[in-house]
């Protein structure tokens, strides 16, 4: 059914589109399935931010065309739509995927083909591809400062890392434990744990969070716990009344959309660590929000990080297909590496040669509202690192498409590929 | 001091002159010989910090503030805490719950204040200061749920400056758990304090075993180094007897644990118990209508909060009858349009019910949203009871009660209703009923609807603990389906067993092998045992089992 409908929307702009000449962005993301509850936001806002480029008088003297399919959090799917949106439907460039193992099976598509896919979501990193640009954050662009800020502001000195057993938990949970152990914890102050997808059973885990809190050292947790899962975790924190005084929880999945799900009243405190907040307050955000609002139609409507991330990568994308003055993927991807355009929380984003953007990163704690308050933020934009500092067989990797013209850059061997 | 006072009213400009005048009017009252000024001083420079938005001077001024003993310290730290604390140029003022501005400085209410204001900002590390100082602050408030509060704010801070006001309070404490609790708070600050007495430090230790949780234990377990050798034995020894406790209640919170998810599981699965289990329709659209019975809390408690906000305590008792029919009439109409022609083929069931999972799923997402929705906890099941070491919360309790009233019911409803007579004679021999005068395509409708209604009140509770999301239905049908195949297909008291067992299972399993391991290996088991009984733990005897 979800896949039929989709057909229909494709099909309708496909008919628009043979009125005149245009210029298609593809739009890969969800709107069905387990990842519809995140990933149908930032369709609507594609088709925002194309619908304002128009307004504005397109691109290169042409329309944007906006082009939806559904890949109906179905991973092979993802790769067979992405197939779909570059073969078929002729697009410039694709915005879409939301979980790590979705872009990991359009990769090989998306090289095959040579198109360029703009990645809008935080991810683990070890990663760069010349066809891909990572609009969100890397490990050292949330994760890294995010435990920094315990240590120093929250005096934390016992960890629990607790995540959903897949890709991004996993390798994000193994930079912050070489992480922390660098920094001097002792093996017996780190708990990991890890769960299965839209785990809903949290008694046991929060019982043994409590338990280990309770030592007498300052104990937080650092959850890499994903999406649907969250809501029953935080119900279960809050009625066995683990408070953020005592054992805060610092969140990298939990944003705006999230949080709408819940009574955020008894997780005052928790903390979530994103490049965006929707309470920023800088003009470009509250801009952004009310143009938002106003095009939903719903005064009510969140915004998040994963969204700025797609206004970041599709300014950048505008930009550089102005500057090469055509939309042919090698040009635009030469043209692109040092584009720079304005992010939501008042600098100026870059695009670096490992294809991965400058952020600022900032911490915020959960308010009454179900919104964040930012109570720390770095000084500056911080860059970030394809390949993690942290990690033996990653860290003597770098990645630049400039000049190495190479993902994974060994600086030791001296050779292209580890 | 009066003085003093007034100048800090004066607009900011004077600020500079204020603090000179103040400075010097207090000189000038020292040199007086006059030590009341004192008393002026620290309180409302303590106040000037709130202006700095900075966390660390927002954080001293409370410890200052606390420690001034001006009267309105009480006022101005329980503003902070509800972000009623308002700064404006370079002045402090406190918002009454009554919407009245008073100045934090004076007392004085405000009338117009110039400028804008904000509320003072607060983090963590703000709101443990605010927790610690509020409970020095009221130790001795008339409320006695106050006084525990503070009690245990005390416990947590251990600061030593509480000591005098602990004592007094203690003195003069007639109810015996804020006693109790007045007395471990005591014991926690003695034995951390350097020159306590060592009598004193040996009745702490008494104390914190007698209270004999986790927190006592890591206050035993983490003496400070200058602790005596004989305090540190003694100590040694109560730890010793309270992780003996702890492991004994252990595992009992384990097997409640288990008693709770086994709850969710019957609870998921009862329905499945009918449609399935009796009718031997594979219905994958089941966990459909478990979702459509959580939306139903979800509009029920919409209603409930823009016209009836003070019903909400029963919300989920008003949305548990109409769940039932929302469910059961979607249930009734699925059977009537599509399954009653696929009776016998469980092959085109399967897939035609997977299809209208599907629909139903999207409909859903199109009419709310894909995100999740809000469903509310009322009062009286949030929170937690302690027994023992463990604490119980009150969500899980009433869900354990609510599963098993179900059950009862559902067992009632076969075996005394003439419904139940019939669904059981349909059951056991479909061809003998017919012929003995029984609609069977009615009974088998109705019973369908039954099973789908039970899915939806089952939603009403699981729309407690668990997502309210187009998705909510996915992650139950498969543990619905296990626990039924496991229980035996077709008998209500197998699905109980089968549900409780897995849930247990799953709880003893998980502590040892984690949540993802524990679940594989409970799979296994699952697969071993159906391969030696295909028909679960109580297989239906007789004839109907060949037909």
């Amino acid at each position: 059914m979800a896949l039929a409908a989709a057909a229909l929307v494709s099909s309708a702009t496909a008919q628009a589109a043979q009125a005149e000449e245009t210029i298609k962005v593809g739009v890969l993301h969800s709107l069905s399935g387990t990842m519809a509850i995140s990933e149908t936001t930032l369709k609507d806002v594609m088709l925002m931010l194309v619908e304002e480029q128009n307004k504005k008088g397109g691109l290169l003297g042409k329309k944007l065309e906006a082009v939806v399919v559904d890949p109906a959090s179905n991973w092979p799917l993802f790769a067979e739509k992405a197939r779909e949106l570059i073969s078929q439907h002729k697009v410039s460039a694709v915005f879409g995927a939301w979980t790590s193992v979705s872009r990991k099976s359009v990769l090989p598509v998306f090289k095959e083909l040579n198109s360029i896919l703009f990645y809008p979501v935080q991810y683990e990193g070890e990663e760069s591809e010349r066809n891909v640009f990572y609009t969100g954050a890397a490990p050292n662009q949330q994760a890294i400062p995010a435990v920094d800020y315990l240590a120093k502001e929250e005096k934390v000195e016992r960890w629990v890392l607790a995540g959903t057993d897949y890709v991004y938990p996993r390798t994000t949970n193994k930079i912050l434990e070489a992480y922390l152990k660098s920094k001097g914890v002792k093996a017996e102050d780190i708990m990991i744990s890890y769960t299965p997808f839209g785990h809903s059973d949290w008694q046991t885990i929060v019982a043994d969070i409590k338990k280990f809190g309770s030592s007498g050292k300052k104990t937080a947790v650092v959850s890499t716990i994903n999406g649907d899962a969250n809501v029953p975790f935080y119900k279960e924190l809050a009625n066995q009344g683990v408070k953020a005084t005592d054992i805060p929880v610092v969140a990298f999945s939990v944003g705006e959309e999230e949080l709408a799900g819940i009574d955020t009243k008894p997780l005052v405190g928790h903390l979530a660590a994103w490049n965006y907040f929707q309470s920023v307050d800088t003009p470009e955000n509250k801009a952004f929000i009310e143009k938002w609002k106003a095009y939903t139609k719903n005064p009510k409507r969140v915004s998040n990080d994963p969204m700025e991330a797609h206004v970041i990568g599709f300014n950048m994308w505008v930009k550089a297909v102005e500057k090469a003055g055509t939309t042919d993927p090698d040009k635009v991807i030469d043209a692109i590496v040092g584009i720079k355009v304005p992010n939501l929380t008042g600098g100026v984003s870059e695009m670096l040669p490992n294809h991965h953007i400058t952020k600022p990163v900032l911490i915020g704690e959960i308010k009454e509202d179900g919104q964040f308050d930012t109570v720390w933020q770095t000084d500056d934009l911080v860059a970030g690192d394809a390949w993690s500092k942290h990690l033996d067989g990653s860290k003597d990797l770098v990645a630049d498409w400039q000049t190495l013209k190479c993902g994974n850059y060994n600086t030791v061997t001296k050779k292209c590929g580890s | 001091m009066r003085a003093a006072a007034a100048a800090l009213t004066l607009p900011p400009y004077e600020a500079h002159f204020m603090i000179v005048l103040r400075n010097f009017l207090q000189a000038f009252v020292l040199l007086l010989g006059m030590a009341s000024a004192a008393l002026a001083g620290p309180y409302e420079e303590a106040l000037l910090k709130f202006t700095n938005d900075s966390y660390a001077d927002t954080d001293a001024a409370i410890g200052a503030v606390a420690a001034s003993g001006n009267p309105l310290a009480v006022d101005v730290v329980e503003a902070l805490r509800d972000g009623r604390l308002l700064v404006g140029s370079g002045q402090v003022f406190v918002r009454r719950a009554s919407g009245d501005l008073i100045n934090a400085a004076t007392g004085q209410t405000w009338g117009n204040p110039t400028g804008e204001l904000k509320s003072v900002r607060v983090n963590n590390r703000v709101r443990r200061a605010i927790e610690a100082a509020l409970g020095s602050l009221t130790l001795l408030s008339p409320d006695a749920a106050k006084r525990l509060e503070a009690a245990r704010a005390v416990f947590r801070s251990r600061d030593e400056a509480a000591l005098p006001a602990l004592e007094e309070a203690i003195a003069q404490e007639g109810h015996v758990p804020v006693r109790n609790a007045l007395e471990t708070a005591r014991a926690a600050i003695l034995l951390s304090k350097q020159d306590a007495l060592h009598t004193q430090k040996l009745a702490a230790v008494e104390t914190l075993r007698d209270r004999g949780d986790q927190e006592a234990l890591a206050l035993l377990s983490n003496l400070p180094s200058h602790a005596p050798l004989e305090i540190m034995a003694a100590a040694g020894k109560a730890a010793e007897g309270i992780r003996a406790r702890l492991a004994f209640w252990q595992a009992f919170q384990n097997v409640w644990y288990g008693i709770s998810l086994g709850s969710v599981l019957l609870l998921a699965a009862i329905g499945l118990a009918i449609t399935f289990g009796t009718m031997g329709v594979i219905n994958m659209a089941h966990g459909e209508m478990v979702m459509l019975g959580a939306y139903t809390t979800f509009m029920v408690q919409e209603v409930i909060r823009s016209y009836f906000p003070g019903l909400f305590g029963a919300s989920l008792l008003i949305a548990l009858p109409l769940a039932f029919l929302v469910a059961g009439s979607v249930g009734l109409l699925i059977e009537r349009a599509v399954i009653r022609f696929l009776y016998g083929r469980p092959l085109e069931t399967l897939l035609a019910t997977w299809g209208i999972s599907l629909i139903l799923q999207q409909g859903v997402r199109t009419i709310f949203g894909p995100t999740n929705r809000e469903v509310g906890t009322p009062a009286w099941m949030s929170g937690a009871l302690d027994i023992g070491a463990i604490s119980l919360t009150y969500n899980r309790i009433a869900i354990v009660v609510f599963a098993f009233s179900v059950f009862a019911i559902l067992l009632l409803v076969l075996r005394y209703t003439s419904l139940g007579l019939y669904v059981r004679a349909v059951t056991q021999n479909r061809r003998m009923a017919g012929s003995m005068g029984i609609r069977t395509s009615r009974i088998d409708a109705l019973a369908f609807g039954l099973g789908s209604g039970v899915a939806g009140i089952a939603g009403v509770a699981l729309s407690q603990i668990d997502n309210v999301s187009p998705n909510l239905g996915q992650s139950y049908i498969i543990d619905s389906f296990m626990v039924v195949v496991f229980g035996g297909v077709g008998s209500l008291w197998g699905t109980l067993v089968g549900a409780m067992t897995l849930g247990i299972a799953n709880k003893m399993l998980e502590p040892y092998a984690g949540a993802v391991l524990g679940k594989i290996a409970l799979l296994i088991a699952i697969i071993v045992f159906i391969q030696r009984r295909p028909r679960g733990l109580f297989a239906l005897k007789g004839r109907a089992v060949e037909a």
